[in-house]
């Protein structure tokens, strides 16, 4: 069953890539889609199902060196059937969606055939992901990592005629690359220190890593810290994160789909994964972990300051992936993994659907983005205006607080986002300040996007808003279903992945086996007596968790998650108040008074200008990076090899055979006759010796 | 048959003495004739060699097919291969049919074209074979000949100055190497390499003297060992080439026919690296124990300087060049790592280079017999008329930029395993060569085939041929094959790396030892 999930995209791809030319168009994408369908199906049985098995299951050997072993094999656990049900089931969706988004695209010409080409990717992306999940190494995680790299260069250069999605496709590519060359330094310093790169001889000597020094570079390093912060170098990478985040806002070049798929639900969030993935070393390495919450809450303030003022719909949504992705960071560097991942979860749902939401807004609108040419498109779509509406209260974290039934009632983004919240109120005072104010912005750009598309007067075109239509079935259905799941996510899943420490172990099947043995019973007391301590302390204190079991670790000295409940009811109303203020404000720049929007940029120019160009990251990475590195590509290959190297070595040749001049302006055979009397010569000299030896 | 070897060495040299001998004329008939026969006796070498793949022995860690014969003047030919050179024997015979292949469209010269391929394949073969000294000089030194020929015949506008160039480089290394060879049949007393029969001294095993002596006042650490080493380490290093002595390969490869290019990158290059493997790792490990940090510093500057010029090249094939130099970085860094990560990785990525570097400039080749220019300038939007060549084109970019699932990646990672073990500084250095490849070569990819197809010059141009999809198949079925399942090679080469490994470590376990007993004195 695990194989057929996870090669079933892989067919489809294939399928869709070469077999459309023996079966046509149209059946070669349902079957792409049907495939992706039972895969979906299959990830769901697997996580309700819950019985994981115990050892990842081997397909056979990748890469053998010595001590170095990688299988391509298929870790099954909590997490991973997690990922899996986000993945399949979005990536499903999207293929539906694709059909009536991607019919007559305006960019292809009459008879091009893109459609195929088009599955093609998404399946193959939807592989990689899912052989990045189940990886039961590091190398084949690695392998899906660069995989969906590709799959995403490929997907955002889709249309390959726009000089800009071209360019895009590319800073994607490479900025990920700067990502995977920490991500790559991690590995090696993980075999250097275990001789193993198989996730579960590292998991089991990760006490040992942290007692680990290693020789880096200028100085000696705690192992644990270094192996984590290379790892979340990488993870800044996929994850958009602020100083790598660059390439997210421009990967809107792509078709809304892919946006959709890629750059919302799966594989931003492959960091956040990685991070939880590798738990057991994490949990060891506290600055490494204070350095990712940190990078977290900038990330989640920073992206949503530049959210609130720019007007290509898509990149709004961007820039807001990119600060809810650093939402995630943050729990997952406080140790409170299964927040993370339930933020990744709920995340997954109301992300595609305002992508899938507003993808249906530009269809309609005839591949229009500038929403200041949108407005009062309420009723001419309304079963996208519902959706985008549904996605906007899960984003901004509408519900109910303080009622608790159970779990708390609110949409998603309600249930998940105050939990991260509590959690960083927890953990760090900064980042807790850092997200209820990046909540407040978030709600602000959510609803100025709601307001400025469907609400006031049409704006724009006449010609484009008179034809607007509302999109065909295939892509409203896809709504509905993510619809579902951005209002129920969070209250469903709150119990197994927030509601206390046990409920969240069970879940992640963390057993606290009897293998407690002396050295377990000693921290066990010590527990016992810090629990003491602890005002908030409740309940029998947790027992030792062995790194390496269970689908994630949580350290001994870990209770934040316990913690995060105990929280005053004022950290618990906040981030609500700090919506309550957005969406006032959104309201009043956008419905009440629409002329303060124009007086504000006026008033405060350079803040607006700064804003609008996202802090100025590109330029000055242009101007640091970019322009030197051409410069010194440039002088390298002038100076370096014209006129040093080849200026030396021509100055020797004159200096030692004045003939060398000579010999140039002779036919080409002159020297090569030269040359071949020059190694008979040698030869001859070499059996004299030899002869003359064998005399001897 | 006990001389597989020799048949592989020398069927095509055989077929090139017919062809000369008995083929007369330059019509086409006479055209056709001679490539007919050139494709047949590389593709028959190609199936022979296969019968020497699956009788090889991996466990085997000795020298296997091994010949000995007595030669002139005393001489003995000997020839062999261990789990270090079988595969590199198995590159040549699988590539140059491709080549042969790649040249139908030649019009100019074409007998002695392939009289010329066909003599450079028995001595590249010969050169990963040969198991005596003298016969190793001659194989190595030869086998320039044909390539100047190619090069010099051809090649572009600006030939001669390509080709001088080349023969400079190469001129001083021989010498040195030349010097070397007499110094150690000198110590040795023998020129033979390995399999010299029970109770004689064969040069691998043999130890050459490594106490430091000073010469004109300066220390030589590592003696003579040391020395031979550098001599051997000239022609070695300008072979790969390695920074600074790589500028002769731009040229060269500018110069040089598609086919030319092709050889060159693909087998040419590993002669180098096979020279490391072969003589300056397991014959003078001590001297490789003093040199190799510096081999290593080489080979990361190598690296990002080679990618840092990549980028700038406004020629296509230059651009493809400098990325070999920047590949053949890792290649020298893996062998001088001297761990079986290292080695494994360094071998994996030379033949895993064969067919892409081999790829990539037929894929030059290819849009070049269209347009007759290589000028990236001159192309754009060529996915337009040209799927099937963007697709191929694609596969072999990400190939070279590492990317996991093809063979590209699979050396590069092994090598920076393996060096990060022995210097983190090295490794991080080289790391960015994953950065920085990505850069160019994307780059490259984005200026040649994306955007709209505008240029008036390109609008009749077409797209892949069955023959060029053919030649084309095959290399990215292995570049992917290894890519997925690289055991097919490591498997082979795993064992005698991890005996030559093992050598090296006990040899320069002595040199260690001997220092911290001279710090006790001290």
């Amino acid at each position: 069953m695990e194989t057929i999930l996870l090669f079933a995209p892989l067919v489809g791809a294939l399928v869709c890539g070469f077999g459309w030319k023996f079966i046509g168009e149209k059946p070669a994408m349902v079957t792409s889609t049907a495939l992706l369908f039972l895969s979906a199906f299959l990830s769901w049985l697997v996580f309700l199902l819950g019985n994981f098995p115990e050892n990842s299951i081997p397909l056979f050997t990748w890469v053998e060196s010595g001590g170095l072993v990688a299988d391509w094999a298929i870790r099954m656990d909590r997490l991973t059937a997690t990922m899996l049900i986000v993945i399949t089931t979005v990536s499903a969706l999207v293929h539906l969606y694709s059909f009536g988004y991607m019919d007559h695209d305006p960019q292809w010409r009459e008879g091009e055939v893109y459609k195929p080409r088009f599955f093609a990717y998404l399946s193959f992306f939807t592989f990689a992901m899912l052989m990045l999940v189940t990886a039961d190494n590091l190398l084949q995680l690695f392998f899906g990592w660069e995989g969906v790299g590709v799959a995403s260069y490929l997907l955002i250069g889709f249309y390959w005629r726009k000089p800009s999605a071209g360019s895009a496709a590319m800073k994607a590519f490479i900025v990920n690359r700067v990502g995977d060359f920490g991500f790559l330094l991690a590995i090696f310093a993980i075999f250097y220190v275990t001789d193993s790169i198989q996730f579960e001889t590292i998991f089991a000597l990760a006490p040992e890593i942290a007692e680990t020094t290693i020789r880096f570079l200028w100085t000696d390093w705690n192992a644990a810290n270094l192996i984590a912060f290379l790892l979340f170098v990488g993870a800044m990478g996929k994850s958009a994160q602020l100083g790598l985040h660059t390439w997210l806002p421009d990967a809107m070049e792509g078709p809304t789909p892919v946006s959709a798929l890629i750059h919302a639900a799966t594989m931003v969030t492959a960091g956040v994964f990685l991070v939880c993935r590798m738990s057991p070393i994490m949990e060891f390495a506290d600055t490494a972990m204070a350095f990712v919450v940190v990078l977290g809450a900038a990330t989640a303030f920073f992206a949503a300051t530049v959210g609130l003022v720019q007007n290509d719909i898509k990149r709004v949504i961007a820039y807001s992936t990119c600060s809810q992705l650093g939402y995630m960071f943050v729990a997952a560097g406080l140790g409170a993994y299964s927040v993370a991942m339930f933020h990744l979860l709920t995340h997954a749902f109301f992300k595609a659907m305002l992508f899938l939401g507003a993808g249906s807004v530009i269809h309609a609108m005839h591949h229009e983005q500038d929403m200041r040419n949108y407005g009062g498109l309420k009723d001419k779509i309304p079963y996208t205006f519902w959706a985008m509406m549904i996605g906007t209260l899960a984003i901004t974290g509408v519900g109910i607080p303080l009622l608790y039934i159970g779990f708390p009632v609110g949409f998603a983004g309600f249930v998940s986002k105050d939990a991260i919240i509590e959690v960083a109120y927890v953990g760090n005072t900064g980042a807790f300040w850092a997200l209820v104010v990046a909540a407040m912005f978030t709600s602000f750009y959510s609803w100025r996007l709601m307001f400025l598309t469907f609400y006031g007067t049409p704006r724009g075109d006449k010609h484009t808003h008179e034809h607007a239509h509302e999109s065909p079935a295939t892509m409203t259905i896809p709504l509905g279903v993510l619809g579902v799941g951005a209002v129920l996510a969070g209250m469903v899943f709150y119990g197994p992945f927030f509601g206390s420490q046990a409920k969240v172990d069970k879940f992640f099947d963390i057993s606290h086996s009897e293998a407690a043995d002396h050295t377990a019973i000693t921290t066990h007391i010590i527990g016992a007596a810090n629990a003491a301590d602890d005002d908030h302390g409740h309940g029998e204190p947790r027992a030792p968790q062995t790194p390496g079991e269970g689908a994630i670790y949580v350290g001994d000295d870990n209770n934040v998650i316990n913690e995060a409940h105990e929280v005053p009811a004022w950290v618990k109303v906040s981030p609500f108040i700090a919506m309550l203020l957005g969406f006032g404000a959104a309201w009043l720049f956008y419905i009440k008074a629409t002329w303060l929007p124009r007086q504000w940029q006026q008033n405060l120019g350079p803040l607006y200008g700064f804003l609008l160009n996202k802090w100025y990251f590109d330029e000055i990475y242009d101007a640091v990076f970019v322009r030197p590195a051409k410069g010194l590509g440039r002088l390298l290959w002038k100076k370096g090899d014209g006129t040093i190297i080849d200026g030396g070595i021509n100055g020797l040749a004159m200096g030692i055979v004045p003939f060398a001049t000579k010999w140039l302006n002779r036919a080409q055979s002159g020297y090569i006759f030269t040359y071949a009397f020059a190694m008979v010569i040698g030869i001859v000299a070499l059996i004299t010796w030899t002869t003359i030896g064998a005399g001897n | 048959m006990d001389n597989l070897l020799s048949i592989v060495t020398f069927t095509p040299l055989i077929a090139a003495l017919i062809l000369a001998i008995f083929l007369r004329g330059d019509d086409e008939a006479a055209q056709r004739n001679a490539k007919w026969l050139a494709l047949g006796a590389t593709t028959f070498t190609f199936i022979v060699s296969l019968f020497i793949l699956a009788g090889f022995d991996p466990d085997d860690t000795g020298f296997q097919f091994v010949e000995e014969r007595a030669w002139i003047a005393g001489l003995t030919y000997r020839m062999g291969v261990d789990g270090i050179s079988v595969l590199f024997v198995m590159l040549t015979t699988f590539l140059m049919p491709l080549v042969i292949a790649a040249c139908w469209d030649v019009t100019t010269r074409v007998k002695d074209y392939m009289v010329a391929l066909l003599v450079l394949e028995t001595l590249m073969i010969g050169v990963f074979c040969a198991l005596d000294l003298i016969l190793f000089y001659l194989f190595f030194e030869a086998g320039l000949i044909p390539m100047f020929l190619i090069i010099g015949i051809w090649g572009g506008a600006n030939r001669i100055y390509a080709s001088f160039k080349f023969f400079l480089y190469t001129l001083l290394g021989s010498v040195l190497m030349l010097v070397a060879m007499i110094a150690m049949y000198l110590d040795a007393g023998t020129t033979c390499i390995g399999a010299c029969g029970a109770n004689n001294v064969e040069l691998l095993t043999h130890t050459f003297p490594s106490e430091p002596f000073s010469v004109l006042g300066i220390d030589i650490v590592g003696g003579m060992q040391t020395l031979l080493w550098l001599a051997f380490f000239a022609s070695f290093a300008v072979k790969m080439p390695m920074w600074p002595v790589h500028t002769w390969l731009p040229d060269a490869h500018v110069q040089a026919p598609t086919a030319g290019s092709v050889v060159l990158a693909a087998i040419l290059l590993k002669m180098g690296g096979y020279g490391f493997l072969r003589f300056s790792l397991p014959m003078f490990p001590v001297g490789s124990e003093v040199l190799g940090p510096l081999v290593l510093w080489l080979s990361a500057i190598a690296i990002v300087y080679a990618s840092l010029v990549a980028m700038m090249q406004d020629d296509m094939k230059k651009l493809i060049a400098y990325s070999s130099v920047a590949h053949m970085g890792f290649v020298t860094m893996g062998i001088f790592a001297a761990n079986q990560q290292g080695l494994d990785g360094a071998i994996f990525q030379m033949i895993s280079h064969g067919f892409i570097s081999g790829a990539l400039f037929l894929c030059v080749g290819v849009v070049y017999d269209r347009m007759h220019t290589r000028e990236i300038a001159a192309y754009g939007g060529l996915v337009n008329r040209m799927p099937a060549y963007a697709l191929i084109f694609m596969l072999f970019t990400m190939a070279n930029v590492g990317l996991p699932g093809t063979s590209g990646f699979v050396g590069e990672f092994l090598t920076l395993v393996g060096v990060f073990q022995a210097n983190t500084w090295v490794a991080l250095v080289a790391c960015t060569g994953v950065i920085l490849s990505a850069g160019y070569a994307l780059w490259l990819y984005r200026r040649v085939v994306f955007g709209d197809l505008i240029k008036e010059s390109l609008r009749s141009i077409t797209d892949l041929t069955g023959r060029e999809k053919a030649i084309f198949a095959p290399l990215a079925f292995f570049t992917i094959l290894l890519g997925i399942y690289p055991s097919l090679v490591t498997d082979i080469i795993g064992p005698s790396v991890a005996a030559l490994v093992a050598n090296y470590e006990m040899a320069t376990a002595d040199l260690a030892l001997q220092g911290a007993v001279a710090s006790v004195d001290n």
